[in-house]
């Protein structure tokens, strides 16, 4: 009964996405404020409607109601609730759900926060957002349907995938979801503008918070899978440029690009039709994206979920929507005036710069991801491209924004004079190129990579410091001090945001160049030096899990004679899916994780061990959540609190 | 056991995240072995979906894996041995495609569209400084004064 009931909540939804879609967008067109009212509650009606239907598959999940074919097919009576909850999003129907409650999500969020927007522009973005809405329920309901019931309930279901069954995992997708999906605003408000026919900096101040919010998300989502797949995978390795990576990957950039660009339509009122396109283009790159995962047309290490039939839909979809958009904005870029002047040495042109490397490494990554199925259509060639080809025609890009955007950072707007701009920034290099020597000078015969990776590092964090420090002003140390606290959040943000990005390009340097791997056979009481550390393998037992049957090795690192850490290694078999997973066991540790694995009973006795040191590993994770919470602080800024209270103060006032 | 071993051998199941190199594969010249580890890192598993020969469990990879030590023990250089492969497998076990042919759309791509859009920035970017009247620096007394506001 209940999963009926979210099966016609599925449905109804769909109707009220097609009028939110229809009435609002008409009304805007002939200024007729009843009609565009609608859009509010329908958004609202859409959300609340999703969401049940989303509680239901959600309540099928965790009673697990087998007469549904897909609790059946990903769900086992004796899974853990958290993965019998993570196990609605861990299949292609249920993602598509948590999919199409985000968009819904972020509709309802523009009706709510929407007040301080123009009556039509807000008519529009909620009516382009519903018509999103439209799309995808039609795809859900037409193709991947979650509610389909079976004649003959099995009296047990297939389980998992157990690599899903895990907690990164779990919560990998929404973050993700949230943030391709968040780009869903920035497109809308892109296309409501070029229906409107404006642009100006208000508009630009009303896109960088979704956007912004929805980078935030994107970028946990990212940091969580690449987390995953550094404990899950067993291997160390923490991205492997694989297309469902890179699918993620691509709109992250865009959004980067995105966010900078509306700096400037906010403050100067430039870039406006280069703002906009980006706007269309990152959300287009999350569908690009959604089409990769969910049609397998590139066939991945992610290949789990994916129905060839389905691509055609989405391919629509994306033809629609994309070709939609960029139809409108072939007509009406040119009627956006850009106001600001600015001269070749500003920030203006300093973001510009950011933008066309930003562009063009999203552009890149495309097509390097795309180009085995563009050789097979059209050369009938079957190739790969992998690691070593976005290692060498992206790294390029990545140093080059770090190189420029300490300088960039503290360019001033319209006209600025290069070495005015360098000097303070002159100790942060001299500083960052002394231990890029030092490192370099240190180790022998390794990569460059490490050394570059310092002083990038080093370069990019203090260039963020500095930044910070030189706009509290003049005067004596202590007065900046004091004003250093008082400085509005978005510049907080902004250096924050930065030093991040520092860290983490730092540690993803540090991680590849100075990595320590050893494989061996351990006897069982048997030990091993692994750099600075002896390993020893105590005992292996086997041991049972709720849903899965252990072998589990107890490893003990010492140092000196001194214990680090007892680590248990375990390589599990999961019955029901008849599938193995590895189980590393880590010490994480502020300067290196030990990184311990167990495989398989060799035939002379003795049990395959792998280990590795791995440097600066959390500085990866950290670094990435340091560049979230500067977004966060960005969006907490003062200047988007105000205007949310002004207009709560005029809305207690009848407007109409 | 014997199911688990079944387990693994069909285990070129996609993520499957065992075991690739067995210890006894290693070898012992440690200069030689990272050669060896280089060039797989390099070499797609013909039947897993995305992952090098030096991920892989699959059997094919672990014969990949012994006959680029071979190679490697014969005496060929990197390259010998990468063509080598190829030359039985073809240019799918490349992860990085050889820029040749129709490949040089794909290595140009970046680089070409850097180019266009740099030169394109830049035509904007000076379209836009047309109007800037160029920064007049301060007269001796306006410094002085300048200086004078600023340490009050």
């Amino acid at each position: 009964m209940i999963v009926e009931f979210g099966h016609f909540a599925l449905v109804l939804a769909l109707a009220v996405a097609v009028v939110q879609t229809v009435v609002p967008m008409w009304g805007a067109y002939r200024r007729n404020a009843a009609l565009m009212a609608v859009a509010e509650p329908a958004a609202m009606i859409q959300f609340v409607l999703i969401a049940a239907s989303f509680a239901a598959l959600t309540y099928a999940f965790v009673t697990s109601d087998f007469s549904l074919v897909l609790v059946v097919q990903n769900s086992h009576t004796l899974k853990p609730m958290l993965y019998k909850i993570s196990g609605v999003w861990g299949n292609h129907e249920g993602s598509l759900l948590l999919w199409a409650l985000i968009l819904a999500l972020f509709g309802a969020c523009a009706a709510w926060f929407g007040d301080n927007l123009p009556p039509t522009l807000k008519a529009r973005v909620i009516a382009v957002q519903g018509s999103i809405g439209v799309a995808f329920l039609m795809f859900m309901l037409f193709t991947s349907n979650p509610f389909l019931r079976l004649a003959v309930p099995p009296l047990d279901g297939l389980d998992l995938n157990p690599l899903l069954q895990d907690p990164g995992l779990a919560f990998h997708p929404p973050f993700l979801y949230l943030g391709y999906v968040g780009l869903s605003m920035a497109f809308s408000f892109a296309v409501a503008a070029l229906i409107e026919g404006r642009v100006d900096a208000a508009w630009g101040r009303w896109v960088r918070p979704w956007t912004l919010a929805a980078w935030i998300f994107l970028t946990i989502g990212i940091a969580l899978g690449s987390w995953w797949a550094y404990y899950e995978l067993g291997w160390g390795g923490f991205w492997f440029w694989d297309p469902v990576e890179n699918a993620s990957f691509m709109p992250w950039l865009l959004a980067i690009a995105l966010l900078h660009s509306a700096i400037v339509v906010e403050k100067r009122e430039s870039l406006k039709a280069w703002t906009i396109l980006l706007a269309i283009m990152a959300f287009g790159f999350s569908l690009i994206g959604t089409f990769i995962v969910r049609s397998g047309v590139i066939t991945s290490v992610h290949s789990f979920a994916n129905d060839p039939e389905r691509g055609v839909f989405i391919l629509m979809i994306l033809a629609v929507f994309m070709g939609g958009a960029l139809t409108l904005f072939a007509f009406r870029a040119g009627s956006m005036e850009a106001k600001g002047l600015f001269a070749m040495v500003s920030r203006e042109s300093a973001l510009v710069a950011n933008n066309l490397l930003l562009s063009v490494a999203a552009f890149v990554v495309f097509i390097g991801t795309i180009w085995p199925l563009l050789a097979e259509l059209f050369f009938g060639r079957t190739l790969s491209v992998g690691e070593p080809f976005f290692n060498a025609a992206f790294s390029p890009f990545a140093v080059a924004l770090a190189v420029i955007l300490p300088i960039g950072a503290m360019m001033p707007w319209k006209r600025g004079e290069i070495m005015r701009g360098f000097r303070p920034l002159i100790p942060a290099m001299l500083l960052a190129f002394a231990a890029g020597s030092l490192v370099w000078a240190m180790q022998t015969g390794r990569t460059a990579l490490g050394p570059v990776g310092v002083a990038l590092g080093i370069w990019v964090v203090l260039g963020a410091v500095v930044d910070l420090w030189s706009r509290t002003g003049r005067g004596p140390v202590a007065g900046r001090f004091a004003r250093l606290g008082r400085l509005p959040r978005a510049d907080w943000g902004k250096a924050t945001a930065h030093a991040g990005m520092g860290i983490t390009m730092f540690a993803v340097c540090a991680m590849l160049a100075w990595k320590t791997e050893d494989i061996r056979i351990v006897q069982e009481g048997g030990t091993y030096a692994l750099g600075p550390y002896e390993v020893t393998l105590t005992s292996v037992d086997e041991v049972r899990g709720p849903n899965y049957f252990s072998t589990m090795a107890t490893m003990e690192v010492r140092r000196d004679g001194a214990m680090v850490a007892t680590l248990t290694p375990e390589k599990r078999m999961y019955p029901v899916q008849g599938m193995p997973t590895t189980e590393a066991a880590i010490d994480y540790g502020f300067w290196r994780d030990i990184y311990l694995v167990i495989g398989d009973p060799q035939v002379g006795g003795g049990y395959a061990v792998r280990s590795y040191i791995e440097p600066f590993a959390n500085w990866l994770w950290a670094g990435c959540l340091i560049m979230a919470f500067g977004g966060l602080l960005s969006l907490t800024d003062r200047r988007y609190r105000v205007a949310a209270g002004a207009s709560r103060r005029a809305g207690a006032v009848p407007a109409e | 056991m014997k199911r688990m071993a079944l387990a693994l051998l069909l285990a070129f199941a996609p993520l499957s995240p065992v075991f690739a190199v067995q210890p006894d594969e290693v070898l012992a010249d440690a200069g030689l072995e990272a050669r060896a580890r280089a060039i797989s890192r390099n070499l797609r598993c013909p039947v897993c979906q995305g992952e090098s020969i030096d991920d892989s469990n699959a059997p094919i990879s672990r014969d990949l894996r012994l006959v680029v030590r071979e190679r490697i023990m014969a005496g060929d250089t990197d390259a010998q041995v990468v063509d080598f492969v190829v030359s039985r497998y073809g240019e799918f076990v490349l992860f990085s495609p050889k820029a040749e042919g129709a490949n040089l759309i794909l290595w140009l791509a970046g680089p070409g569209l850097l180019l266009v859009g740099g030169i394109g920035a830049f035509a904007y970017i000076r379209k836009r400084g047309r109007g800037v009247v160029p920064a007049e620096a301060l007269s001796a007394d306006e410094q002085s004064r300048l200086r004078d506001l600023l340490e009050k």
